[in-house]
């Protein structure tokens, strides 16, 4: 089970990315994306980028919850009052996409199939994930905006602290 | 000729002076600092404490030294007027996320995550009209209008800014309206929460109003494609 995280500014430029793997069930925390997820990862999620901007103006709702899947991808969103966007990428079992093959539907794999079925990204619309993908997000919310508070921090700069990153890495560690 | 840095090691491979050594590569540094009590901007509190007030006094003698700045920079009213405009316009950028956040943290005890965007027109000039102005100034302000002629104009009154206290306007500037700063605030909500905008400008309208000489009005121009936004919206649902 790993994640891709990324903060998307206004002009849908990328300000941060983290990529990092669960830790319940007993997880590491590393992200098992093979080489070529590395750019596919970036490449899914600036796909779903449009399905954002359809979104964002049908709820007020801050998290937007799922708003795309790509095989065994899955985008969670949250938009904050500015317009930047949080995206969450999930992929349950990454070395199982294979995404050159991808106008067949993915092969089921039982192998696995037992070992995901308790994992969030199983069931990406459950109730459960969602709430802790929202969790999640409130929590890097936070960190995000003691992050703009900074008067020298300005639209659309690209986010380099390392307490930010640990904050966030903090966060996944709780909730995903 | 003497060695004037007799000191210096190692020595200089040669005496050729054209040839300057290059420093050795200095030591890796982490360029964040630290204040001495360890505690980065993130562990500081967003939530609006009783005391996180700023007094009048300490606000008007900082707003006073931007007035005079940018005075001294620009040639005319209108430049002075976009220059405080623009002062204000990343605080408004950050002010949205920041209120949205404290609606979060007021209303999470009771239910869940109750924030809303402002996706319509009408919550966006409310949430100004009410939400911004109460943290800004702890009152919300004293009208909202829309323009009878065009369809994206629409107007927020304040009777009395504060930030115009302590401001004596020169007579052959008279045109000029230092809430350009507020204005700038509000273009910044507006640009941020999606809702482009042909500029927010402040004007003077108590010429003649005995009870509230200071009138102000500010003027949101929205864009064409905001209103039709709207409309597409209203349509659908």
């Amino acid at each position: 089970m790993s994640y891709y995280f990324t903060i998307i500014g206004t002009r849908d430029n990328p300000l941060f990315e983290i990529d990092f793997g669960t830790h319940k069930l007993g997880g590491d925390g590393v992200a098992r994306f093979r080489d070529e997820a590395k750019h596919m990862n970036q490449f899914i999620v600036h796909a779903a980028l449009d399905m954002v901007e359809e979104a964002q103006w049908m709820g007020k709702d801050l998290y937007l919850r799922r708003v795309d899947t790509f095989q065994n991808n899955h985008v969670h969103c949250f938009l904050t009052g500015g317009n930047v966007k949080f995206m969450l990428l999930m992929n349950p079992d990454p070395t199982a996409s294979s995404y050159a093959s991808y106008r067949s539907p993915p092969p089921s794999r039982p192998s696995t199939a037992r070992q995901s079925a308790s994992m969030l990204a199983a069931n990406p619309s459950s109730q459960a994930t969602e709430d802790a993908v929202r969790q999640f997000m409130l929590e890097v919310y936070e960190a995000w905006l003691k992050c703009i508070m900074n008067p020298f921090y300005q639209v659309n700069n690209v986010v380099t602290s390392p307490i930010f990153r640990g904050r966030v890495a903090t966060a996944a560690k709780k909730y995903l | 000729m003497p060695d004037l840095n007799p000191a210096q090691e190692p020595p200089l491979p040669s005496k050729d002076t054209t040839s300057i050594p290059l420093p050795p590569p200095k030591q890796f540094v982490p360029s964040l600092r630290y204040p001495s009590n360890r505690k980065s901007i993130y562990d500081r509190n967003l939530n609006r404490t009783k005391t996180s007030d700023i007094s009048l006094a300490s606000f008007a003698y900082l707003f006073n030294a931007l007035i005079t700045y940018h005075h001294a920079q620009s040639g005319s009213v209108s430049e002075i007027e976009n220059r405080l405009n623009r002062a204000g316009y990343p605080i408004g950028i950050k002010l949205l996320d920041l209120l949205l956040y404290r609606q979060v943290a007021a209303q999470s005890s009771s239910s869940r995550n109750t924030a809303a965007r402002p996706t319509r027109m009408i919550d966006l000039l409310q949430f100004i009209q009410g939400t911004l102005w109460r943290a800004l100034f702890n009152r919300p302000a004293d009208a909202l209008e829309q323009s009878t002629t065009k369809k994206n104009e629409y107007m927020i009154i304040d009777n009395e800014p504060v930030v115009n206290t302590f401001i004596s306007i020169p007579k052959e500037m008279s045109q000029l309206n230092c809430a350009a700063f507020v204005a700038g605030i509000i273009e910044g909500v507006c640009d941020a929460a999606g809702f482009s905008t042909d500029g927010v400008s402040a004007h003077w309208a108590g010429e003649g109003d005995e009870m509230w000489p200071g009138k102000t009005i500010y003027l949101l121009r929205f864009r064409e494609s905001v209103i039709e936004r709207e409309e597409a919206l209203k349509a659908g649902g």
